[in-house]
Parts: C-alpha cells; structure tokens; sequence
C-alpha cells in the first residue's frame, strides 16, 4: 500500500489509528474522576504530541539514519516559527502560506548551517551546530528584538498591516488563525457519559501534518537515499574512498530535517500565534535529542513516543500538586495519608523535572533501544506466550531500524 | 590601555573557570570516551559543598530572646553558633569566616567519593554504549543532581562570602605604574586564578611524572593494548573519574564567593564549558586550558564598550563566533588528536 | 467541572462521524453557557495558579502559590481572613465567590514564555478556570495576557515591572496591580535627589532584554530630568553570570553612580560583582562612589547576601509596613508558613482577592463583567493605601515604596528597611505616555 512493504504499511495504519482516535484514547477517565488528571485528551497538548512528534521524526532523518548528532535544530524550529507569525502579521490568518513559509525559510536557515556544519563530523560538528543556534538565540533575545520581539516573543496586535484579510475584527479584536474560515482554535465537545472527548481543528490539521510526515519518512527510510545515509553513519571513510562524495547526501538528510523542524514551527506558530526566542536554545535543541534517544534513535516510530513522553511529563506531572494528591489519598487514615503525600512530595509538581531525569535513567539503562524497544519487549512477551518461542528476537535490540 | 589590562585580568579570571571544568570534561572524554553531561553538576556540587560547610559550620543553638521580637510579634530567636560557644565568640566567628576555603578540604573526599559511585554505579556500564546513550543518561543524571540541591536549599543564590581578609581590591595600576585605583582587582579573584593555575599544574604534574599518570596517559592513546598487556585499567579509569570530579568540585567550592551558588548553575556552564573542550581539541588536556582562557580573554574584550559600539551584541556571540571560526580552520580544534570521538 | 473550549463558534464536522452511535452528542452553545468561556458550572469556580515552579525563579513562584492558597482559603471562609478584613470593600464574606467554592488548578511557566502559555491553555481546555494569574517576569506575563484576551479568560498579573505590561501590550482582559519600571524612577528620583545631589554622573548596565530596556529608558529620563548626567548604558547578555568584564570599564569612566537594570540572579551577580570590584569604598570627584538597584526584590537580594546594605531602590510592597492591612496579612501569612510574605506573594493575594471581589460586585464571572467592575475601581485596606485601578490601562496606581538595604538586619528577612513611601500622585502619569504609547487595550473579549 501506498509502495509500502507490508510491515511498514501496517506501522502506518496503527499511527493513522492513533493519531485520529487520539481524543478518545488520551482521554481513559472520566472528567470528574480524580484520575482525570491524567488525562492529555484537550486540544493544547495534543497539538503538541504531534508537532514535537514531527520535529524529532525530522531530526531522527539525520541523526538516525547518518549518526550526524545536530545540537541546534532547535533553531530551525524558531525561525520556523517566526516566519510564520510574521506571515499572519502580514499576509493573511489563513495558515497555509505560513507553514510554506515556516518550511522554506527553515529549509534555507539550514541549508546554510548545514553546508557549514558538515565540513566537519563527529562532535566538532556538534558543536558547530550548537554554535549557530546559540548564535541565534542569543541574537533573537537582544539585538533582533526589531524583528523577534526578544523576550516576549513576536506576537499579533489589533494594528497588523494584514494585506489579505483584515487587522482587526467587528468587535476590535484580533483575528484568529484558520484554513479557509475553519477556525484553528474551534473545538468541539463530545460528551459520552462522564467522558467528554474534545475534537479540534487544530489537532487534526497536526495529525494529517505528521501523517504525511511520518510517510514521507518511511519513504525515506526505505529509499536507496537512506541507504545511502545509513552507510554513511556505519563508515563514511569508505564510502569517501570509493571515490563518492558523501557530502551532498549528508546536506540532503540535514535541509530535510531542518524543514520538518520549520513545518513543526509553522504548526506551532498556527496552533498559537507566538513565536519566543527560547524556543531557539540550547536546551530546546537538547530536547528534541532527548526525545529520539529516548524513543529509540534510528527508528521510525520511536521519536513519536519519546516526543510524547517527555511533553507528557511537562505538561501533566507539573500540574499535579498537594492539593490533588489530598484528593487521591483522602481516603487513607491522615497519618497515612500525610506520609504517602510527603514521600510523593518531591517528584510532582515543582519536582516534575527530578521524576523526568529519573525516567531518562531508568529507559536508557534498562531499555538501551529506547521506549520502543520496551514495545518489542512487551511485544516478545505475548508472542512467547502465545507460540512458546523462545527465540524472540533479541537481535532487534541491536538494530531496532530494521 | 588600563581597561585592556583591567579585561585580560577579567579575562584570566572567568577562563581559569572555563578551564578547570573543561580539564576535568576532557579527562572523562579523553579517558574514558565518555559525553559526560553531568560534568556541570558536579561544578554546582563542588560550590554546594561550601554552602553547605558555611551551614555545618553555623549550625547554632536557638534560645528566646526576652527584649526583642519578631516579625509576629512573638520572642525572637537569638541563633548562637555551636563553633562560638565551644571555641568562644571571636575564633568561631573566624571559622565561619574561613568556610569557603576550609571547604576545600571538606569538597575533596565528598567529589571523590561521588566520582567513584558515578563511575562505578553508573558510567561504567556505559563505555561502551553509544554516545547517544551516554548524553541520556548523563543528562538525566544532572537533572536528579540539580533536583535534589533545589529540594534541599531551594531555587534563589545563597550568598557565600569569602573571608573578609580577601575582600577589597588590588591596585595593579601603582605596581605598572599607572594612577592608583586606575587598575584595581578584588583579591578573591586573584586567589581563584592562582588556585586554578595551582589545580591545573598538579594535573599536569600528576600525568606527566607519575608512573599512574603514564599508564593512564596510554590508555588514552590506545585502550585496548594497555588492557592487553595486563594493566588493570578499568580500576585506573576510575579513579581518574573521581580526579575529574574532584577537579570540577575544586573549581566550585572556590567559585563560590564570586557568585552566590543556585542549583543551575552547573548547567549555566556546560554548554560552555563543552563549547571549550571541542574547541581546545578532543582528547589534549593543553588544549582544553588554552581554550579555556582563550575564549575567556576574547568574551572580556568583547563586552568592552568600544568594540559592542563597533559591532552591536558581540558579546553574545563571540564564543560561538570563535568556535566556528576555529573549527573550520583547524579540523580537530587548537591541538585535537586524529580519531577522538569524530564519528 | 465543566467541559471546556475555546470556542463554539466553529463546528468541527467531520467528528460528527466519531460521534455516531454514541451518546447524544451536546454542543456546548454560548446559551448554556451564560456566553463566556467555562462559565464555572455546579458549586465551585476553579482559578488557574500559573507560576515558575523551576528555574531560577521558582523560589518566587513557590511563595506566590502560597499567597495564592492563603487567599483560597480566605475566600472559602477559612484561617482568620487576612486582608478581608481590612479590604475597603466588604462583598467577600467568606463564601466563596458568589456562593461558588474556590478551587483552584497550579501549573509550571518555567519562566518561559512558550511553556506559560502551554500551561495556561491546559488550565482553560482541561481544567475549566476562568481566570488565569500569575508570573514572576514580564515577558511571561505580556505572552500569557496576550492568550488570555484570545480565550475570552481575565488575567490578573502577578509579579511584572515592564511598562509594557500595560503600555503597548496592554489588553482588555489583562490587570496589573503590580508598579511598573515607570513608577519605580519616578519614586527614587526625588529620594536619590536628596541623597546624592543633582550634580552626578550615572552609568546604567542593563539587562539586554524588553524589561531591562523599559526601567532604563525610564530611570534614565527620571534623573536626567533632575540634572543628572548619563555617561553611559551597557547592554548585558541574560545569560552572563560573571559581571566583571562590565563592571570593570566603570571603574574609570567617570561615572560616580551606577544603576543595575537587572532582575533576580542578574541583580545578585551583578551587584556582588560590583561590591567585590570596591565599588562602594570609591571615591570619585570627591563623592562617595554609589549603586542604585531601581527594582528590589526581597528574595533575590538575600542572595546578594551583606552586598546590599546602604543600597537603595524601590518596591511594590514590603512586609515591615505598619497600615492595618499589611499587619493582618503579614500576620495571616506568617502563622501559616512561618516567615513573611514577598512582595510577589502580596501583589499576588491582592489581584486574587480583587478579582473576586470585583465578580461579586458584577454578578457574575464573565469577563467583560469583572473588567467593567474593575476598571476605575478605587479601593483601600490591601497594604498600598489608597489605590486607583484605571480603565484607560488596566494599571494600579497606588503609593510606592522606596527602600534601602538595611545595614543591621536582625533577621534572615530583614533586609530592606522602607526609606520613604512616595504617594500615588507623584507616580502617576497619563495613559498616552509616550513610554506606554503603542498598543491598545481592544475589547474585552469574554470568549464563547
């Protein structure tokens, strides 16, 4: 199906799956159950699954496939972004010419850095890499302000030079962002028993977004131009000495992924029309290398997860507080009740960032092939149970692209 | 010409920071193969163990004031120092005085022994995992660090003061002869910048002229031939591991009265202190220092008046400006070895 | 809780497939929904607590939320009523507001302006708040503003100084009862007149950023306006943590005052920095050599530790003040935690304590209703003395203290000692003041 082998064509169908039904299955519990907590089911955070998910699906393009280790994509992602506000600023709320703005501007910001950056391999290019994106950031926050805005981040006003469209609405507000007069931020509520699931404009246009980013992904993958990349990463010294220069295959890989950077900044930027500078930072970049890793470098779903987990765990963990917890344990006798919130204390809230470290620890030492290796483990489980075979492959620990 | 002078000193001062944490980071790289992320937490902990000793060392009986209240209303609390009522009022307030270099002394065994439960606990089951693992789990590493120093002393700086024979200033001008006061420099600073020349000769010294030294020196060079000829490496890994932590803590501990201590401030200066490595050249211990106050120097001039008019917002680039420009002139930084993590 | 949205104004069609089948799908209409976002449904109304809970200002956010549960609980009847009791009006009763049980949601904005609002927006689609305060820097403050007149919700800022707050960022829905960078030069011009003469030359390192530039342009006009010389103003990178390379070239510029435009870990080095350089022992044509900090915070200047004794600047509030109402909440707030309220736990407890006093006095909790309430409301007994909320800006205007570094502190929170208390008056300024000049309020936009 659509040139896919059978095994990728099924991976794609589960990501349809979940990527569409995503409002149901984020949503498991009741609103007004204390678990309701957990629920990620509303539109900002599903947004973000997805944009996060294509932005480290872009940077596994490179890192995975060519080993190349990029510290500054993050950068890419920011002037994604702002091109994208100053298109709404500007042009029309109409998202489309945003987000192919966002794209092509990144394609270019990284085609420079990238021709740069790849002079030089290994952590030296790291570094350079690092250094661009530094660069700007630093810039963006200061002496770019004119352009960026600095530290409040470029945003809309009642007084945009808007040439299509208009600068402000009948009733002096300032016009929201849509495709077509479908409003990005419109949402609708489907309340089923003591669930209510939340469908909105905005996500789904996300979902379709990384599905045809998540295709054109396999595509690459499975592409003579992937291998070509992978060769490069398993020795790009023999592949200089047969006599092929590897370095327009390397700048390639690299301007593809800084456009998925862009397209996921654009998406940002549509979602929500701000742009800030330290979406630019180093730590920025450091994420979305966090989220590969984490979800399993060098494969294809992998990133997706690891993106979801760690925008999870901001998002959700750093909302929970003693006030919620009292509500979880009140029915404990109080002494319980306050020493099991006392122990829970430091990893929530404020401390949502110690359980997130902790969790880095504990993937990366007990599953070296990331969250989806703990997939295949899962999945290794039930095939034994099933068939009793106690081959299950081990070997894809070693080589989860395959 | 005295505000050059005045920027070279500054210049020395913030490189010999940069250096000390880039030897220790190219101890860990060049031994051990190791992305250490975590090499900026154990600066924060080195500066921690001198917050931390000032704490021990103020740790005071609490009895009720019966004229004076506090902000309730109530009897306030007159703290007085247990090192005050043992060793009487004027040589316990010296010791509180003296903490941050009586940390010194406390900082070397407690970086040491986290060195070694770093190595042996965690890092060691990671030499020959991919980097990329290695970034993980080291950055996760500095999370849980920085986490546990902000549960325990919270997010704000905590003044820690040098003792008050080093406050004041230098004047360097009447020695050049210049006016006085045209050059003046804090003594603390200065201290730092001896100390750090101090730290980094006897790692040098210590590499150089001892025979462990040696053996670690060619376990850089070739790992695997040193393992062959039946030299126990792995135990000397170690404790080069709990060397570069004790490196990067040093540098804390003295940091410490120039900056009041937070718990990110580790992170404030990995990038940096990473920038500074690659730029030195992956796996030379010479390079890393020279970089170090390079890049230390070059920052300084850059925040200078007359060259920010000349070239808006230098200053916020110039390290990265530098690095690039190094790195695409000279392929392995100032003085890399061939085939040190460039794949 | 309610179900939340953005808005119902667009229907998503294609979910109609999802939804076949299933239970009667209600499309949430502005009818039932008294015409604003999550108009609070049953009996409770949920606040969203939107402060830095990491980073470097999680200290100060951390003491926010605990302003913000000490008013909770003043709203819900709780504890002794702290500034209730002293509040010029008399609506709250302890009741909630209008009968409605406060409850509220907290989030982390990291001091980050993408997070904050990340945080923000899951308070209003998840949780249902129909108001969102909080902040504890002014970029956070302006992006959130900014999200909040979008979703039709009121924010009530919480710690934020930049002019543009409420100058060309000023929205509808957005409040400030914060001072701002303005405010600040116009209450230490006169008291550095007194102090340091007319005849000085200042030297200004500013934080390089929308803030650091709004307190510098207004510091710097305050003083020239008095005579004061301005040799020079330095940008400096956020990021720089060693100052020495900026404060040195002061050394012999000439200058005999320097004003640090700098905020929390900023303000911290860079005045340490400056006492190490022995700045405060110079002598320079023939007069003692001086450091101004225009925005002092109590929390960070601990951190500067004895650097700030002698040390003047200004603040929004500080707890050794003597008027009813600052004894009651300095007295409210310390029996529950121990140790006395900051500045940013004050202004934080007064916006709450305002907002639902101005949706009682509305009837309702629709924003447009609480903005009419609250726009040229003229109050007393929250610690300010008499305060003014204008419409033409949203902006509190209200007295402002000038305070000083305290040279014998006899406690760990005794650093600052309140050097004079400048009336309202002499700090206001019109609303098209050409450094708040720019933007526009718009309309109040209650979402739905």
């Amino acid at each position: 199906m659509f040139g896919l082998a059978k095994k990728d064509a099924t991976l794609l169908l589960v990501v349809v799956g979940l990527t569409l039904l995503a409002p149901f299955i984020l949503n498991p519990f009741p609103t007004d159950s204390a678990m309701a907590q957990f629920n990620a089911g509303y539109p900002d955070l599903m947004q973000r699954f997805v944009i996060f998910g294509i932005f480290a699906i872009g940077f596994n393009i490179l890192f995975g496939l060519t080993g190349y280790l990029s510290f500054g994509h993050a950068a890419f992602l920011g002037v994604g972004s702002y091109s994208a506000v100053w298109m709404f600023k500007l042009l029309s709320m109409n998202v489309i010419p945003a987000i192919a703005l966002s794209v092509v501007v990144a394609g270019l910001f990284s085609l420079l850095i990238g021709y740069v950056s790849l002079r030089r391999s290994g952590i030296y290019f790291s570094i350079l890499t690092l250094a661009f994106a530094q660069m700007s950031f630093n810039l963006a926050y200061s002496v770019l302000t004119p352009i960026t805005n600095g530290e409040t981040g470029l945003q809309l006003t009642l007084n945009d030079p808007r040439v299509l469209g208009i600068s402000q609405t009948a009733d002096g507000s300032i016009p929201v962002t849509g495709l077509f007069g479908l409003e990005m931020r419109s949402t609708y509520t489907m309340d089923v028993g003591a669930w209510a699931f939340q469908f909105n404009v905005g996500y789904y246009l996300c979902a379709v977004a990384l599905l045809v980013a998540f295709y054109l992904a396999i595509r690459i993958f499975r592409s003579p131009f992937g291998l070509m990349l992978r060769a490069v990463k398993s020795n790009q010294q023999r592949m200089n000495y047969t006599g092929l220069n590897t370095r327009p295959y390397t700048l390639a890989a690299f301007v593809i992924s800084g456009m998925y950077a862009g397209l996921a900044g654009g998406l940002m930027a549509s979602m929500d029309p701000l742009a800030g500078a330290e979406r630019m930072q180093w730590t920025a970049s450091g994420e979305v290398v966090l989220m590969t890793i984490l979800g399993g470098a060098g494969t294809l779903i992998g990133p997706v997860l690891g993106a979801g987990f760690i925008k999870y765990f901001e998002n959700i963990f750093s909302k929970i507080n003693d006030n919620v917890l009292h509500g979880w344990f009140s029915f404990m006798p109080d002494g319980l009740e306050n020493f099991v919130i006392t122990i829970i204390h430091p990893f929530i809230g404020k401390g949502w960032h110690l359980t997130l470290g902790l969790l880095f620890m504990m993937v990366v030492i007990f599953l070296p092939g990331g969250l989806v290796e703990g997939g295949q483990r899962i999945a290794a489980l039930f095939k034994r149970g099933k068939k009793d075979d106690d081959g299950a492959d081990t070997s894809k620990a070693t080589t989860p692209a395959e | 010409m005295d505000a050059i002078i005045l920027q070279i000193l500054n210049g020395l001062d913030k490189g010999s920071a940069y250096a000390l944490i880039a030897l220790g980071l190219t101890l860990i790289f060049g031994t051990l193969g190791v992305v250490n992320f975590a090499h900026g937490a154990l600066f924060m902990i080195g500066a921690f163990c001198a917050v931390t000793l000032q704490r021990i060392l103020s740790l005071s009986t609490v009895t009720l004031s019966k004229t004076e209240t506090n902000f309730l209303g109530q009897p306030a609390e007159i703290k007085t120092p247990y090192v005050e009522s043992w060793f009487g009022p004027e040589a316990g307030a010296a010791i509180i005085d003296w903490s941050v270099p009586l940390a010194i002394l406390f900082s070397i065994p407690v970086m040491i022994a986290i060195g070694f439960i770093m190595e042996r606990g965690l890092i060691k089951h990671f030499y020959k995992r991919p980097h990329a693992d290695q970034i993980l789990v080291t950055f996760g590493l500095a999370i849980v660090l920085q986490e546990v120093i902000k549960y325990f002393y919270g997010a704000n700086p905590i003044p820690t003061g040098a003792p008050e024979v080093f406050k004041g200033s230098f004047d360097f001008g009447v020695l050049l002869g210049f006016d006085p006061n045209a050059i003046i420099y804090p003594y603390w600073r200065l201290v730092y910048f001896g100390f750090s020349a101090l730290i980094i000769s006897a790692v040098f010294a210590f590499l150089q002229f001892t025979t462990f030294g040696m053996v670690v020196r060619a376990g850089m060079a070739d790992r695997e031939t040193v393992g062959l000829l039946g030299i126990n490496i792995d135990k000397r890994f170690t404790i080069m591991f709990g060397l570069a932590a004790a490196v990067a803590g040093l540098a804390g501990v003295m940091y410490a009265p120039i900056n009041s201590p937070n718990y990110h401030m580790g992170m404030d200066f990995l990038v940096l202190s990473f920038v500074v490595v690659v730029v030195g050249g992956m796996g030379s211990l010479p390079g890393a220092v020279l970089a170090g106050f390079m890049l230390g120097i070059l920052e300084s001039f850059a925040s200078m008046n007359e060259i920010k008019s000349l070239i808006p917002g230098i200053d916020q680039i110039i390290i990265y400006v530098v690095a690039i420009l190094i790195l695409l002139t000279r392929p392995r930084g100032l003085m890399g070895r061939k085939g040190v993590m460039e794949e | 809780m309610s179900t939340s949205n953005f808005t119902r104004r667009g229907l998503l069609k294609t979910s109609a497939v999802a939804g076949a089948g299933l239970a009667l799908p209600t499309y949430l209409s502005a009818a039932n929904h008294a015409g604003y976002t999550n108009a609070p449904q049953g009996d409770t109304v949920t606040l969203g607590f939107n402060v830095p809970q990491s980073g470097p200002y999680a200290d100060e956010g951390a003491d926010e939320l605990r302003a913000y549960e000490l008013a909770v609980e003043h709203l819900n009847g709780g504890g002794d009523g702290g500034m209730m009791n002293t509040f010029s009006s008399k609506e709250l009763t302890g009741n909630g507001i209008l009968g409605k049980k406060v409850e509220y949601v907290t989030g982390d904005t990291q001091t980050k302006s993408d997070a904050a609002r990340a945080s923000a927006k899951s308070m209003i689609e998840k949780d249902g708040a129909v108001m969102i305060t909080g902040g504890s820097s002014s970029g956070v403050a302006i992006a959130v503003q900014g999200l909040c007149q979008e979703a039709g919700i009121i924010f009530m800022a919480g710690l934020t100084h930049s002019n543009d707050t409420t100058g060309k960022d000023k929205k509808a829905n957005g409040f400030r009862h914060f001072f701002n960078g303005y405010m600040s030069a116009a209450a230490l011009a006169p008291v550095l007149k007194n102090l340091y003469g007319t005849d000085r030359n200042a030297y200004h390192l500013t934080a390089d950023y929308t803030w650091g530039w709004t307190q510098e342009e207004s510091i710097a006009a305050a003083t020239e306006a008095m005579g004061w010389n301005t040799v020079n103003k330095v940008r400096t990178p956020l990021a720089s943590t060693d100052f020495s390379s900026y404060i040195a070239p002061v050394l012999n510029s000439g200058a005999d005052v320097l004003v640090l435009n700098h905020y929390g870990g900023n303000m911290v080095n860079s005045l340490t920095n400056a006492v190490q350089f022995g700045l405060r022992d110079k002598q320079v044509n023939g007069k003692n050599f001086e450091i101004v900090v225009p925005l002092y915070s109590r929390l960070m200047a601990k951190g500067a530790g004895a650097n700030v004794k002698g040390i003047h600047g200004s603040t929004n509030w500080h707890w050794s003040l003597q008027d009813d109402a600052s004894k009651a909440f300095v007295k409210s707030f310390g029996t529950k935690y121990g140790f006395p309220p900051s500045q940013a736990a004050h202004t934080v407890y007064c916006q709450t304590m305002l907002y639902a006093d101005a949706a009682q006095r509305a009837g309702t909790f629709n924003p447009c209703g609480i903005a009419e309430a609250l726009e040229g409301f003229e109050f007393d007994g929250l610690g300010n003395g008499k305060t003014l909320y204008r419409a033409a800006d949203h902006q509190c205007f209200k007295d402002v203290l000038v305070v000083r570094g305290k040279e014998n502190p006899t406690s760990e929170f005794d650093l600052l000692e309140v050097v004079e208390v400048t009336p309202a008056a002499q700090v206001t300024y019109e609303p098209d003041h050409p450094m708040f000049a720019g933007g526009a309020l718009g309309t109040c936009n209650p979402g739905a």
